[in-house]
């Protein structure tokens, strides 16, 4: 059901049946190593290519997910993913291999929740009993599509980012014990006019200010609604500016817990990832392994995940465009 | 072409980037300079000892030690590139391992290593200059200008 501008009341409370997170060493090296299901010890899977490794996390991790729901593929009618590479060959590929009815989406690293946003729509609305949401990121194959090949020598400055390496998947359902998805608000595109691709945070930071408040208004509530806000990957950098709006703002984020899956993930001391992390499987894999894990433990009873998403591709930043970016928010609940 | 007002920042654009620029960290550090001062001469000292070697052992003069040192030094940038071990290096040194030869064997190495899965002729082939084509291009460019300056201002070279 819309409510207000931009933003869905999910009155029928889909499940979150179940949830996978698939990561690679680095990252199980982090501080939040112990939630996911899977930590591999090298980034090729056995598979020849960087592309080819990120298939196989998004199909493993997706395959785990509807496993833990008690389910098989022939069940679930719609699946909804997308990643980073062009054209969403990881996703489309690992679909080609899930075979279940398939709706590809690009919103860079928003794509976790926006895939969720509309699993948990399709669900809500009767349009399907199951549903799969599911999103991937290589490190290797981001480098070398985005930047330099994977072993150049180039420094990198201290506001670039780390791509997480991982797929987080999880399957929707009509009637589960929860944690609910209850409601979700997608953003508008903001361009702030950053051009620099090392420095996302500070081009995704308004885009997320954006769509938070957007879902207050919406849903007429204040951000003490909420046990935790978190946002997709800001990374430090994003995270102070995004903290600096919201003030000029003044919306009352001192009544809640804000953090960022992309601080949360390695940790700084000792892996050295500059501003932090960022990808599609950042803010897939945080939510769908530790905050999930966080809420089953009972420590956490409601949290709103903003993944953000910058929209650029190595053509336009060569042709001198700013980076357009977007935020969708999706709200998960312990209770109905 | 692009007409320039549209590069130009509304007054919101400005205000924000105003405030952004305030969380952002300097790139330009003092660390960075001493780092990149430490291990750029340490390539060119690694790069002495091996011309030294040449000389003393090989009894290469030292103008024809040049070419041999020069790959030896390359030899030994392709083989930590291959290991994975010179990106990690330049994270640390900045300019100090891109500037000497070093770096330019690191960029031909790392296009290979990295293109090499997308086909031997359009993957290997056609994107193993992908970083270090610009160096050659314009390199070329600048040679060809320095040649005619040379030409202009030294006489001497005119028929010699």
């Amino acid at each position: 059901m819309l409510k207000g501008h931009q933003s869905w009341l999910f009155e029928n409370k889909p499940s979150i049946l179940s949830a996978a997170t698939s990561v690679g060493p680095f990252e199980g090296r982090g501080p939040l190593a112990e939630d996911f299901d899977i930590v591999h010890g090298e980034l090729y899977l056995g598979q020849d290519s960087w592309e080819k490794a990120e298939r196989a996390f998004l199909e493993e991790a997706a395959k785990m997910a509807i496993q833990h729901a008690g389910l098989t593929e022939g069940q679930i009618q719609f699946h909804f993913g997308g990643d980073l590479m062009n054209q969403i060959i990881s996703s489309s590929f690992a679909a080609r291999t899930l075979t279940i009815p398939y709706l590809g989406l690009f919103g860079a690293c928003s794509t976790s929740m926006e895939s969720l946003a509309l699993a948990a729509y399709i669900v809500n609305s009767g349009g399907a009993k199951h549903t799969l949401a599911a999103t991937c990121s290589h490190n290797s194959s981001v480098e070398k599509q985005f930047r330099y090949p994977t072993e150049y020598g180039s420094q990198k400055p201290p506001t670039a980012q780390f791509t997480v390496t991982g797929a987080g998947a999880a399957v929707i359902g009509q009637e589960g014990k929860g944690p609910f998805v209850t409601s979700a608000t997608i953003g508008r595109v903001v361009d702030m006019g950053i051009k620099d691709p090392f420095n996302m945070g500070a081009a995704m930071a308004p885009a997320a200010v954006d769509t938070m408040e957007a879902h207050f208004r919406d849903l007429q509530i204040e951000p003490g609604y909420y046990d935790l806000i978190v946002t997709g990957d800001l990374s430090k950098v994003g995270y102070e500016i995004a903290c600096d709006l919201l003030k000029k703002h003044n919306v009352p984020m001192h009544q809640t817990t804000y953090s960022d899956c992309g601080m949360m993930i390695y940790d700084y001391e000792t892996q050295n990832v500059q501003s932090g992390a960022s990808g599609c499987a950042c803010s897939a894999v945080v939510t769908y392994g530790h905050l999930l894990n966080r809420m089953r433990r009972g420590e956490l009873n409601r949290i709103l995940v903003v993944a953000t998403g910058a929209l650029l591709s190595p053509l336009s930043f060569q042709q001198n465009e700013t980076i357009p970016c977007i935020a969708h928010a999706v709200s998960i609940e312990r209770e109905k | 072409m692009v007409s320039k007002a549209k590069k130009k920042l509304t007054p919101v654009q400005q205000e924000y980037q105003a405030l952004a620029k305030k969380r952002e960290p300097s790139k330009f550090t003092f660390k960075n300079l001493y780092r990149a001062f430490l291990t750029g001469g340490l390539i060119c000292l690694v790069g002495e000892a091996v011309q030294q070697m040449f000389v003393h052992f090989g009894g290469y003069s030292v103008k024809e030690a040049a070419s041999p040192t020069v790959g030896v030094m390359i030899l030994i940038s392709v083989i930590l590139t291959c290991f994975g071990i010179y990106d990690k290096i330049a994270q640390w040194a900045g300019a100090g391992t891109a500037v000497p030869v070093t770096g330019f064997a690191n960029a031909m190495a790392s296009a290979a290593i990295e293109y090499r899965r997308d086909g031997i002729v359009l993957g290997l082939g056609g994107s193993i200059f992908k970083v270090a084509g610009p160096v050659i291009v314009f390199g070329t460019i600048a040679a060809f200008a320095v040649g005619i300056a040379y030409v202009i201002f030294d006489p001497n070279i005119v028929g010699g």
